[in-house]
């Protein structure tokens, strides 16, 4: 889990004189069961060529059969995106040889994609900034070429299937987007929904969201639009935001020194920050498109948009509206917690368990998100050691009086190594704050006579020395009076009080 | 007492039923057959003897029980090789049986040998067979016709009880044709295409060699039906065999219509004359016959090419040498060892279908054939339907010759492609469509004549079948074995 993000800076615009125009593919890996078009398990992180079979491996005579739970998430992403969904959709083959693409064709969509229009917001609550999309669809994924191993005085190339048939949206945004920080602004936007759909873990280092820009320039206002190129497999949101910077500077200084930009298509080195032709315009794939005969066109049912749109969770925006709303969390706190759909998960856990919601908000973005920063915690981390119930038990303390302030920091930090419920800790560790004016009613009197001077003055009028008499109060204490008892039993014993 | 090899599949799984130790005096009696006959005709590739011997020790009941069969070597069979015909895939054995073997092993039957074929089913005669060409046992230096030639081969000869081939383009009516045998085109969909080795994905389709109707009906009602493991199945795709009447008056009040207008000129004249002559029959046995309107058929073969061979370039791709099969083993680069291995894998035929789909799928040439094919086949189909529309099923010839001589035809793609001129229409409409044994020639090669039928009418096709059947009459005519 993350601290709360600082609101980014405008990643300044290197060029002035060449207005960006952007768009961006995304592929999302789908989180299902089992793959696209096989039941072999969709996992992660196995050993390599172990989740096979005929299917996903191309063997002559398999055939595929289409996951429709792949269907729902695509379906899911097009309500959020307020996307239309075509009933009726056709799958289509890529055909180009790859040796970790089993078939050496990809079933993908093509002319009649599933999913068409929509848009991303990616600005503010109340200031939006809505991104059209072209359209998403449903493909496979291919497998994974590890190259070249030396072996000998061969090299060899190996390949692992395990990926080969996990499902993929492709989303392709129009070309709308001005400038790198737009794009940044798109994949954080575009994480965070598909996080909150349940669609995928969006993990880019795992490959979860892959991206490819394109990048084009023009004159400020003009309407028709530059050559373009593309950026490929940019596997970070830094190396999208740095990789698209770097080719707005290439192109620009093309165009500067008067040249025209070539059509091609770019790999980007995010350690070296440097841009390679991956391949040029004569060099393009013809992917002979046509319609997969193994597949009848995908028809869309009332039932299955139905259960989309139920199983359609709140979105982050309209989440952020009821924490201000029905919880009474200040925008600021809302907007930071529903910024990460797990995070803000967890806060309406630990309301449900009792807490007061400012404070539960509080300790969430305070003390919580320090440690979990400090010790890389996800959420799931974050609730092994503060299960809502106990962190609600945490936020309850400082409502009953027990412990306030500091004090309560500490037990924060000493619930970390003890697994004792907070009350108790509190209570062990003497944590517990002071509010029985009688147990602290001989340290007022001590006080004020080792005070005498301090307390004539007070009673002569002097209201600053209250101030004087209440700390040297709490110092007698160690801090654990509890400051609003202090402070009236004080006044009482200075004769002013009730 | 008749010879195993010579009663029918019905007959055989009723005896092992009765007596389940039969089984194996069965199977044997059609290795003998093998023994004797292959050598000559060269219908089988990998034989798998040990596991039939088994399956059929074990056989005790089902409704194919005991039964010997051989499927065309395009489809897959676990743990027995799998070549297609191809250089290309010599090496390798599937690790699963296509969904039609596995329901054939499930009601009893048992899996002799695979059947020779054209490389990946691409060619109407075995010719283009990696292995050599399979020959027509009523007359060995002429074609069984193809490209199932060698599962045709097998139960002409009573190697197997009935076979498995498969059809993109006719290859199962023709050689069942040129054989003297029934073969069934089924509708698509109607039998599960997972496990068989694609060509043309929207035309391939499993069909069936049998030595009776029955018998072909038969199998058919044990192998259709939807499959979870092929989305194209038909979920209304299963077949009863209740109530079905294959008695030779079972066509009695039905209507065949012919297609004149398209019979007129190519026919050999002994085709033409079988073709009267089925009519004829089919008129004793209380058929009505009329006549109907067909598309020429010149344009069914321009559009088949175009979409089967686009289809085979994509469902060829995966031949790369990577994962399994044939790998060239002096490629120094990836360009290298796609370009060797598919270069010497694939024989020339093949080769020359997949640059042909290559080019009609490619950018800027798409529309003028691809897209165009696939509307005229929406024409075709169209077409095909209006002529069904008032009759019960269409009577025409199923090949314009008798079996041509090895050789004949081998030079000249395009006269090759012309064999299948009235077959490939009822594969571009995805409609049924069984050859029935009709006559012989002077010179004693077997003639066929097709039923077409509207989508699912199989039923229909098999009492039109059955009426021909016996309205011709008389002994089977076995080939006989050379000397």
């Amino acid at each position: 889990m993350s601290a709360p993000a600082a609101s980014r800076s405008q990643v300044g615009n290197p060029v002035s004189a060449w207005e960006p125009v952007i768009g961006l593919e995304v592929h999302i890996q789908l989180r299902t069961e089992s793959k696209m078009f096989c039941s072999c398990a969709n996992r992660f992180g196995a050993e390599p060529n172990t989740l096979l079979c005929p299917v996903c491996l191309g063997l002559p005579g398999s055939l595929p059969v289409l996951n429709e739970r792949a269907v729902g998430s695509v379906l899911r992403l097009a309500l959020a995106l307020g996307a239309e969904v075509h009933r009726r959709s056709i799958f289509a083959r890529k055909n180009y040889f790859y040796p970790d693409m089993p078939k050496n064709y990809q079933i993908s969509q093509y002319d009649e994609p599933v999913v068409t229009g929509g848009t991303l917001d990616i600005g503010e609550r109340g200031a939006p900034r809505l991104v059209p999309i072209h359209r998403c669809h449903l493909e496979e994924d291919t497998g994974k070429s590890f190259h070249p191993e030396k072996q000998g005085d061969r090299r060899e190339t190996r390949l692992d299937f395990n990926r080969a048939g996990v499902p993929l949206i492709e989303m392709v945004s129009e070309p709308a987007l001005a400038s790198s920080d737009e794009a940044y602004r798109y994949l954080t936007r575009l994480r965070q929904l598909v996080r909150v759909l349940g669609i995928t873990d969006g993990d880019m280092e795992k490959g979860s969201l892959r991206c490819d820009a394109n990048v084009s320039l023009r004159r400020p206002g003009a309407k028709e639009l530059g050559t373009k190129t593309e950026i490929k497999n940019l596997n970070s949101i830094r190396a999208v935001e740095r990789g698209i910077e770097a080719e707005i500077r290439r192109q620009a200084a093309i165009l500067d020194a008067g040249g025209r930009v070539e059509q091609c298509t770019l790999l980007y080195d995010v350690d070296h920050d440097a841009l390679a032709v991956m391949r040029s315009k004569e060099f393009a794939h013809d992917y002979r498109y046509f319609p997969e005969p193994d597949l009848p066109p995908l028809l869309v049912s009332d039932a299955a948009l139905e259960t989309a749109r139920r199983e359609l969770p709140e979105l982050p925006a309209a989440r952020a509206e009821r924490f201000e709303t029905a919880l009474g969390l200040p925008a600021y706190d809302a907007d930071v917690l529903t910024a990460d759909y797990e995070v803000a998960g967890y806060f309406e856990r630990v309301v449900a368990a009792g807490a007061e919601p400012k404070a539960a908000s509080n300790w969430i973005m305070g003390e919580v998100a320090r440690v979990s920063k400090e010790r890389g915690w996800s959420v799931a981390d974050v609730e092994k050691t503060f299960p809502p119930a106990r962190l609600a038990a945490l936020a309850d303390l400082g409502k009953r009086g027990l412990v306030s302030g500091n004090l309560a920091k500490e037990v924060f930090a000493a619930m970390l190594d003890d697994a004792g419920e907070p009350e108790a800790i509190a209570r062990a560790r003497g944590l517990v704050q002071e509010s029985d004016p009688e147990a602290l009613r001989p340290l007022v009197r001590q006080v004020l006579a080792e005070n005498a001077g301090p307390a004539e003055e007070f009673r002569a009028g002097k209201e600053k020395a209250f101030g004087f008499l209440l700390g040297q109060l709490m110092r007698a204490t160690g801090g654990k009076a509890n400051p609003q008892i202090a402070r009236d039993l004080l006044r009482q014993e200075l004769g002013q009080g009730p | 007492m008749t010879p195993h090899w010579k009663k029918s599949a019905g007959a055989i799984a009723r005896e092992v039923a009765a007596q389940p130790g039969t089984a194996s005096a069965v199977l044997e009696a059609h290795l003998e057959r093998i023994s004797a006959w292959d050598p000559s005709v060269h219908a089988l590739l990998a034989r798998d003897e040990q596991g039939a011997r088994a399956k059929a020790k074990a056989a005790r009941g089902g409704p194919l029980a005991g039964v010997p069969f051989v499927a065309k070597d395009n489809l897959c069979t676990r743990g027995v090789p799998t070549t297609c015909g191809s250089k290309i895939l010599e090496p390798y054995v599937p690790p699963y049986d296509a969904t039609v073997i596995a329901r054939l092993a499930a009601a009893g039957a048992v899996l002799v040998a695979k059947a020779n074929c054209d490389e990946f089913a691409m060619g109407s005669s075995t010719e283009n067979s990696a292995f050599g060409t399979s020959r027509n046992p009523y007359d060995l230096t002429r074609v069984p016709g193809g490209s199932s030639g060698g599962s045709a081969v097998a139960t002409a000869t009573g190697m197997a009880a009935f076979a498995l081939g498969s059809e993109t383009g006719g290859s199962v009516r023709q050689p069942a044709s040129f054989t003297n045998l029934v073969g069934l085109k089924p509708t698509y969909g109607r039998l599960s295409r997972y496990g068989l080795v694609a060509f043309g994905s929207s035309l391939d389709q499993i069909g069936i060699f049998a030595r009776t109707v029955a018998d072909c009906a038969l199998v058919f009602a044990v192998a259709a039906g939807p499959d979870e493991n092929d989305m194209t199945t038909r979920p209304d795709g299963a077949f009863s065999l209740d109530g079905l009447d294959l008695s030779p008056g079972a066509g009695k009040g039905l209507t065949v219509g012919v297609p004149r207008n398209i019979l007129k000129e190519g026919l050999d004249p002994e085709v033409a004359a079988a073709q009267v002559a089925a009519e004829e029959a089919l008129g004793r046995a209380g058929v009505r016959v009329k006549e109907v309107h067909l598309v020429p058929p010149a344009a069914c073969v321009a559009t088949y090419y175009l979409i089967a061979t686009a289809e085979a370039s994509s469902n060829l791709a995966r031949f790369d040498g990577v994962r399994y099969g044939y790998r060239a083993s002096d490629a120094t680069d990836l360009l290298a060892l796609y370009t060797k291995t598919r270069g010497r894998g694939f024989g020339p035929e093949v080769t020359r279908r997949i640059l042909l789909g290559t080019f009609a799928l490619s950018a800027g040439y798409y529309d003028a054939y691809y897209r165009l094919a696939l509307q005229a086949r929406r024409r075709i189909r169209e077409d095909l339907a209006a002529a069904l529309d008032g009759v019960d099923a269409l009577l025409l010839p199923t090949s314009p010759t008798p079996p041509f001589a090895i050789g004949e035809k081998a030079q000249d793609p395009l006269a090759m492609y012309l064999s299948d001129i009235f077959t490939i229409g009822a594969n571009l409409a995805g409609v049924p469509a069984l050859n029935v044994p009709c006559s012989f020639t002077g010179s004693g090669l077997p003639i066929g004549v097709q039923l077409v039928g509207a989508a699912a009418a199989e039923g229909t096709l098999f009492r039109l079948g059955a009426a021909l059947e016996g309205a011709i009459g008389g002994e089977r005519r076995w080939p006989e074995l050379p000397s």
